[in-house]
């Protein structure tokens, strides 16, 4: 079973995004920040991380940045899920390292269709 | 809505169209044509029946077969009809076309326009392994409605974000507010086209490849051997057609064989009576495709090794 770390700082979102990645069969940890999740993935990297922009202490941007710079950090499948939708941002994540970018509001479909489109699914 | 009532619209539909709908479709048609009514000063389905058994109109008519079509489409829609673009049709023209570096392409149910698009991304994409070529990617459907759409070549957050990679998006879209325009050099490379598929293919010229995708489902299997037959006829001895996932050519025609290496996509059966083909035609193009198995190993392997 491939693991996916959920980080966002609203409880709602982790949740939602939980049930639709549980039934792709995804076993799910949950972060609250960046900080939380750089200290998940430093003890045990995930096959794949959900990643929202804006959270307090540690940003999505910020956590990609340092994450990538792990020995391992470049296995994490990441696919940004945020409510920044604008060229501007994506390309910042995709520079980053993101390999796919999520514009809020997102739905089971484009969750699917995105982790496919990286080979998750 | 009274038998009568309903068996007469799904009599014009089916006539206009092709599209079967079934006994259990009449919440459908309700909901999709109450506003068809409105539209035209009319509050019911009822009236809206009256008034087209009163006098043939064939702009209401119209109006009716659009609001019953299901235009439902997506970028890069179920993925592998584009890779097999990519991959496997055309590096085989590459080889073996020669100086007729033409590629003619046909979206037969082009709805909103992304399956054109896809298309053209993909060409786009191979620009550099293709120099000299040209391509011509013709989108038709039935509704203007969609045409329409198809045209502007803008779609909204939700749409760009199903089946569309981000690098794409990025590369190909420009923004404005919550909506996300084509690239013009990409909606240029497409043009759009009013056609029903119940009409003569005639005037459309001859194709390399038809996407002829998620439209056979709607259809009932005389429509859908008629239409599969005369796309055959279009196509080039050395081109494919690409069927939707829940379509197949198996027990409807023998004019189209599938590739077993390539699911969903078929070629000219030019053995089979129905492809008009006659006499001597026949045996040399059969002697033709008879040399298809060695390039079909040939290309896919260099398909697998770029993977
Ligand atoms: C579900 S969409 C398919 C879009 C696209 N090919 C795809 O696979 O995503 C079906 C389209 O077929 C069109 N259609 C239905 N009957 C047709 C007919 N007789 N001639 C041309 N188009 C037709 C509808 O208007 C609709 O846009």
């Amino acid at each position: 079973m491939k693991k996916c770390l959920v980080v966002d700082d609203s409880r709602v979102i982790r949740k939602v995004a939980r049930q639709i990645l549980e039934e792709l069969d995804f076993e799910i940890s949950e972060a609250g920040d960046g900080q939380e999740a750089l200290e998940y993935c430093q003890a045990e990297m995930p096959d794949a991380i959900l990643l929202d922009w804006n959270m307090p202490i540690m940003s999505g941007i910020d956590f990609l940045k340092a994450l990538r710079e792990e020995s391992n950090g470049h296995e994490p499948v990441v696919v940004f899920c945020t409510t920044e939708n604008d060229m501007k941002h994506i390309t910042e994540a995709i520079n980053a390292g993101a390999n796919e970018y999520i514009m809020k509001p997102f739905d089971r479909d484009i969750l699917e269709d995105k982790f496919s489109e990286v080979g998750l699914v | 809505m009274n038998t009568d009532d309903f068996k007469f619209l799904v009599d014009r539909i089916k006539d206009r169209s092709g599209i079967v709908l079934s006994a259990d479709k009449g919440y459908l048609i309700e909901s999709r044509l109450v506003p068809v009514a409105q539209r035209n000063g009319l509050t019911t389905v009822e009236e809206l029946v009256k008034k087209m058994r009163a006098t043939p109109n064939a702009a209401l008519m119209e109006e009716v077969t659009e609001a019953m079509t299901t235009n439902e489409s997506f970028f890069f829609r179920d993925k592998t009809p584009f890779d097999f673009l990519k991959d496997y049709i055309v590096p085989q023209f590459l080889q073996s076309r020669g100086s007729n570096k033409r590629l003619n392409i046909w979206c037969a149910a082009a709805s909103t326009g992304q399956e054109p698009y896809s298309i053209a991304m993909v060409l786009k994409e191979m620009n550099a392994k293709m120099p000299g070529w040209s391509y011509k990617i013709l989108g038709t459907d039935l509704s203007n409605d969609v045409l329409e759409k198809a045209k502007t070549g803008t779609y909204s957050q939700f749409e760009v974000q199903r089946g569309l990679p981000i690098n794409l998006l990025v590369k190909y879209f420009k923004q404005t507010g919550e909506t996300w325009m084509i690239d013009p050099a990409i909606r240029a490379m497409v043009e759009y086209k009013y056609f029903n598929l119940l009409e003569s293919f005639a005037p459309l010229g001859k194709f390399d490849v038809i996407y002829l995708r998620n439209v056979l489902i709607y259809f009932d299997r005389e429509t859908k051997k008629s239409i599969l037959e005369r796309a055959a006829q279009l196509l080039a001895p050395d081109g494919y057609i690409i069927l939707g996932a829940a379509e197949t050519v198996i027990g409807i025609t023998d004019a189209l064989r599938p590739l077993k290496t390539h699911r969903g996509l078929y070629e000219r059966n030019s053995a089979a009576a129905g492809t008009g083909l006659a006499g001597k035609a026949t045996s040399t193009l059969a002697g033709a495709t008879s040399s298809r198995p060695s390039s079909v190993l040939k290309t896919s392997g260099t398909a697998a090794g770029r993977r």
